[in-house]
């Protein structure tokens, strides 16, 4: 073929350029956006309940995802300190997933019920107080604010449009859940689920 | 993965290799070395030779090609094909689980089979046992173990549920749940101040005799059932010995009435689903050579 053609006429240059990027897309990617393994969530998955839904909101409004992530990946060494690694099932829920790639601090993907509420709050005030060395900021404020009541069943609304099944029943009484609640009380509830529902003994 | 999934990425892969086989044929030019023909681009009076690619730089190219078959070949890749070796990621993983397992299980499941008594002295087992506390218990109770605001010192000898290896290794596999209730509501302020004082009496401290004498009558209704008359404590229920001057939460007068105002409930969790027996039994045994 000649160059020529290519190179002087530009809406054909764009035209093959997007084919040949797309075949590791389509080879990639696409099978998986119908795959049962990526889409059916693990038994007893369930979408996280008002209080929880507002704590994984203050856990990307504080990014904690910066430096934590929710990811165990099938490694001897990552499982013997983190438990079961993940599998796609138990993410079909997140939007967006919150599975990071950098780690200052461990990953979380199942604290849920290692550390009392008490030690989560103590370490939210000041990790240095139970982490001597911990180089984590505190987060003092989640102590004082409030969740916004009246946001939870918009968002519970909004998720359900993109899959996630909120019954009527959870997004009428979203906001009677978390009315009055602080927003480390959120954070807790949300941090004590995760990844409770795959245990396995280390 | 669907018969029609896996045969969408066979086609697309094919294509994919002899596209890029084509391409990098098709465009080969056969001659010789440099010679003076350029490819008529003229820039600023600056001209661009159309000479052949170095023969290394095609002959990598070739290599990937090759590569990327014998890798669909050997490995898993072409949809459902499983590769020639079987390999897969869980697999691989289980096969680091086995290997490890047989090395130090065996190991682990040795000292499983002696009494923690025995073992909590072994050199072996607390350096063991310390790198299971790092990564397990160092969060709440410190690396050296001696704990802090709210999180028992494993340490001393003080026990808020008992210090033989069978309660530490209760309290390690089923977790605890402390449980002082809040007393502000049933006693009232006054009662509040009045037992602080009489507590800071039976550990020799200054408190105000009426205070006292008035405390001592609320402690003897309301406190006697957990910490026991003599407020000594009672393992079985987590109840502290209040005279010894050790404090979970602090033992200036506020902290005193905080407690018996709004109560505590620290809670242990439980380890049975996390962690196997055989580790348990060795943070047990460290846990308990460290009061020895």
């Amino acid at each position: 073929m000649k160059h020529d053609v290519i190179e002087k006429n530009v809406g054909l240059m764009i035209i093959l350029t997007l084919v040949a990027l797309s075949f590791g897309t389509l080879v990639e990617l696409v099978p998986l956006m119908f795959a049962k393994e990526t889409h059916e969530p693990i038994a007893g998955l369930k979408p996280l309940p008002a209080l929880e839904l507002e704590g994984r909101d203050i856990y990307i409004r504080e990014g904690c995802n910066n430096c934590h992530s929710q990811m165990i990946r099938p490694l001897r060494a990552e499982t013997e300190r983190y438990g079961h690694y993940s599998v796609a099932g138990e993410f079909v829920y997140n939007h967006p997933h919150l599975w990071g790639s950098k780690r200052t601090g461990p990953d979380l993907a199942r604290v849920g019920g290692r550390y009392s509420d008490d030690w989560h709050r103590a370490h939210m005030y000041n990790p240095r107080d139970v982490v001597p060395e911990s180089n984590m900021p505190a987060f003092k404020w989640l102590f004082d604010n409030e969740i916004d009541a009246q946001r939870t069943p918009k968002k519970m609304t909004a998720l359900s449009k993109v899959g996630v099944p909120y019954t009527e029943e959870d997004i009428a009484g979203a906001t009677a859940a978390v009315e009055g609640r602080t927003e480390i009380d959120a954070l807790i509830a949300y941090l004590q689920q995760l990844g409770t529902l795959l245990q396995s003994r280390r | 993965m669907t018969s029609f999934w896996s045969l969408w990425i066979i086609v697309l892969t094919i294509i994919t290799i002899v596209g890029i086989t084509w391409v990098l044929f098709g465009n080969r030019k056969r001659e010789e070395r440099q010679t003076d023909k350029t490819t008529g681009h003229v820039a600023d009076g600056i001209e661009e030779y159309d000479n052949p690619l170095p023969a290394w730089w095609f002959y990598m190219f070739v290599l990937t090609i090759v590569w990327s078959i014998g890798y669909l070949i050997i490995y898993p890749g072409m949809g459902n094909y499983p590769g020639l070796i079987g390999w897969t990621q869980v697999g691989q993983y289980d096969k680091q689980v086995a290997v490890a397992d047989e090395k130090y299980r065996a190991m682990r499941d040795r000292y499983l089979a002696l009494p923690i008594e025995e073992i909590s002295s072994d050199p072996a087992v607390r350096k063991m046992g310390m790198r299971m506390f790092s990564n397990n218990c160092a969060q709440c109770h410190g690396g050296d173990a001696r704990g802090s605001y709210g999180f028992p010192n494993l340490a001393d000898n003080d026990w808020l549920y008992g210090g033989t290896p069978a309660d530490i290794k209760t309290s390690i596999t089923a977790g605890r749940q402390g449980s002082m209730p809040a007393w502000g509501s049933v006693i009232g302020e006054q009662g509040v101040n009045d037992v602080t004082a009489y507590i800071m009496s039976i550990n020799g401290r200054d408190a105000n005799e009426k205070n006292v004498s008035a405390g001592k009558k609320v402690f003897q209704t309301y406190c006697v059932a957990c910490h026991g008359a003599d407020a000594s404590g009672n393992t079985a229920m987590g109840a502290p010995n209040l005279k010894n001057g050790i404090w979970l939460y602090g033992g200036s007068a506020e902290q005193i009435s905080h407690s018996i105002r709004a109560g505590r409930g620290g809670v242990m969790p439980a380890h049975a689903d996390t962690l196997s027996e055989d580790k348990i039994h060795i943070i047990a045994a460290y846990v308990y050579g460290l009061s020895q």
